[in-house]
């Protein structure tokens, strides 16, 4: 048997999300999570994926749209789909509802985009409400921002860096070091902050980089996930070896670290317990 | 087992078309030397690759480069290709071109955003020609990086589809491959030129992104695996991404075969 592989940085589609081919998307996370061996794919849907209100600055009703369908999906696949419920920390209100609602419905994470920056006191009682739940964040990053991008308020490790410091109680995964920007940047911004661990995603497979957050950090922080280029995601786990992780390290990568900062026995420790109380509690 | 633990074997002799030795001006990069390269190429079950000299394409003059490159893969000729650089507004280019000709390359490389050359440079498409006449494959980089992470010195931007559009209509012969180009720019392009002048461009996989878009999966159905080939992009990205992404097609194109590096280059 093989042994559990855990994609902490998913994303599904819904019908209101305005591609057409949503359905054909879900089915190719599927088709190619099960050729790579992902036991566990915990995703979140970003709101209407921008074609109701922007991606990373989702309307409420957007926002309670996605994390509904992203709930929904993981009642029909509860054997391998978790749920981050996503809020739009500007609207404080009801993202703090949106979070009580979706953890008692089964999410176990919250995904936290760009629609605020990360060093914002806004978000301060998000987290706090996170901390309470016992939920790890996912944090877009953009390595580096020297700029600001169109369409979002990217933060860097630097500004998620001063979170983790205001709440050092919570884990924060720092989304795809892949993702765009520039990874060196980010390393020596986290390296000394026990709470933040650094998921693998992203489209960029730049030599070096692996290498670099493994040094950094060390195989305890590091999570694996795919993000949106799950060939780049493949490429990386084949890499680690290479790297020089052992497979005791390996394995902490690819699914002891997620097991141990999201909330205890919500991955697969005890799936049949998890499945029943999510069936539960939507009866 | 599935494919995170276990590779799938080469579906054919395999070349990488797109490999470089030596430094990047913009960020430090793991041993790109040619014994590395060597045992990369023999862990990850690749025939041979065709070698670029990666700081030439940074040069005002890349022949110095291409004297270092010809030296530097001489010991691993049963493995490593040169692909000498092959600057065309510059004095004596042809002289470089037929000396590169002379040593058996099997194409030669250009950067024409890195010199400053826009879509229509005549230079480019004399080039062009020239690769047409000589027998040997002009290839082509579209990017380096990721737009995003790019140094703030590095604003030569992505080679455009216009520009491949004008080399490509520039010869009735030559042979272009273009590297490290996504499936947006790929398509503009294909879809842009004559089935003549298509069925003479060829891409590298390097850039085209698997699932759950599946880009790669597309391109197969439209426009043909024989019109791609197997890149990676080393020493700048992982040697293991092409090979993830073959492994993760769809079912219906999962035994498709790529065009052979070999096969593309033409007759002399």
């Amino acid at each position: 048997m093989s042994p559990p592989l855990v994609d902490a940085h998913a994303h599904f589609f819904h019908a209101a999300c305005g591609r057409a081919d949503w359905q054909q998307l879900n089915a190719a996370r599927f088709r190619a999570g099960d050729r790579m061996g992902i036991t566990v794919h915990i995703a979140s849907m970003l709101g209407t994926f921008g074609f109701t209100s922007p991606t990373y600055f989702p309307s409420p009703s957007d926002v309670t749209l996605g994390n509904d369908e992203m709930l929904a999906l993981q009642s029909r696949e509860p054997d391998r789909v978790r749920c981050y419920v996503t809020v739009n920390p500007n609207d404080t209100i009801h993202a703090l509802e949106e979070i009580d609602r979706c953890v008692a419905r089964g999410a176990i994470g919250l995904k936290l985009a760009a629609s605020r920056r990360a060093d914002d006191p806004l978000l301060d009682p998000v987290v706090e409400a996170a901390a309470m739940h016992k939920l790890p964040i996912l944090h877009h990053i953009w390595q580096h921002r020297r700029r600001d991008w169109p369409a979002q308020e990217a933060s860097d490790a630097v500004e998620l860096g001063r979170l983790a410091v205001r709440h050092p109680g919570v884990s924060f995964i720092l989304a795809h070091i892949g993702g765009g920007g520039d990874w060196a940047h980010t390393f020596p911004a986290v390296d000394e902050l026990p709470n933040v661990f650094l998921e693998l995603s992203g489209s960029g497979v730049d030599r070096g980089m692996l290498d670099d957050a493994y040094h950094a950090v060390g195989a305890t922080r590091l999570i694996w996930g795919s993000d949106i280029t799950m060939e780049t995601g493949l490429a990386k786990l084949r890499a680690l070896p290479i790297v020089g992780l052992t497979e005791e390290e390996i394995s902490a990568v690819t699914w002891r670290n997620a097991e141990r900062i999201f909330p205890s026995n919500s991955l697969f420790l005890s799936p049949a317990p998890f499945a029943d109380a999510v069936s539960g509690s939507r009866s | 087992m599935t494919a995170y633990h276990e590779s799938s074997a080469p579906r054919s002799a395999l070349t990488d078309v797109n490999t470089f030795i030596g430094p990047y001006p913009f960020r430090h990069v793991p041993h790109p030397d040619p014994d590395i390269l060597a045992k990369v190429l023999a862990r990850d079950g690749v025939e041979r690759a065709w070698v670029g000299h990666l700081p030439s394409a940074f040069y005002r003059d890349p022949s110095p480069g291409n004297v270092e490159l010809f030296a530097a893969t001489k010991a691993h000729a049963a493995t490593l290709s040169p692909v000498p650089t092959v600057r065309p507004d510059w004095p004596k280019w042809e002289t470089a071109l037929a000396d590169a000709v002379a040593l058996g390359v099997p194409a030669v490389r250009a950067y024409p955003p890195q010199w400053g050359m826009g879509p229509h440079d005549s230079a480019m498409q004399s080039l062009a020609i020239s690769c047409g006449e000589a027998g040997v494959t002009l290839l082509l980089t579209v990017r380096f990086e990721d737009l995003r992470q790019r140094h703030h010195l590095d604003s030569a931007g992505d080679l455009t589809g216009a520009a491949i559009r004008a080399i490509a209509r520039a010869s009735k012969q030559a042979h272009i491959l273009v590297t490290s180009a996504g499936r947006a720019t790929i398509e503009e392009v294909h879809w842009g030129l004559t089935p003549d002048e298509r069925s003479r461009l060829w891409w590298d996989i390097s850039w085209i992104w698997g699932p759950p878009d599946d880009d790669l999966a597309h391109l197969i159905r439209t426009i043909g695996a024989n019109r791609l080939v197997y890149g990676s992009g080393w020493p700048l990205r992982l040697s293991q991404t092409p090979r993830a992404n073959l492994d993760l097609l769809p079912e219906d194109v999962a035994d498709s075969v790529l065009a052979n590096a070999e096969a593309i280059a033409p007759r002399r």
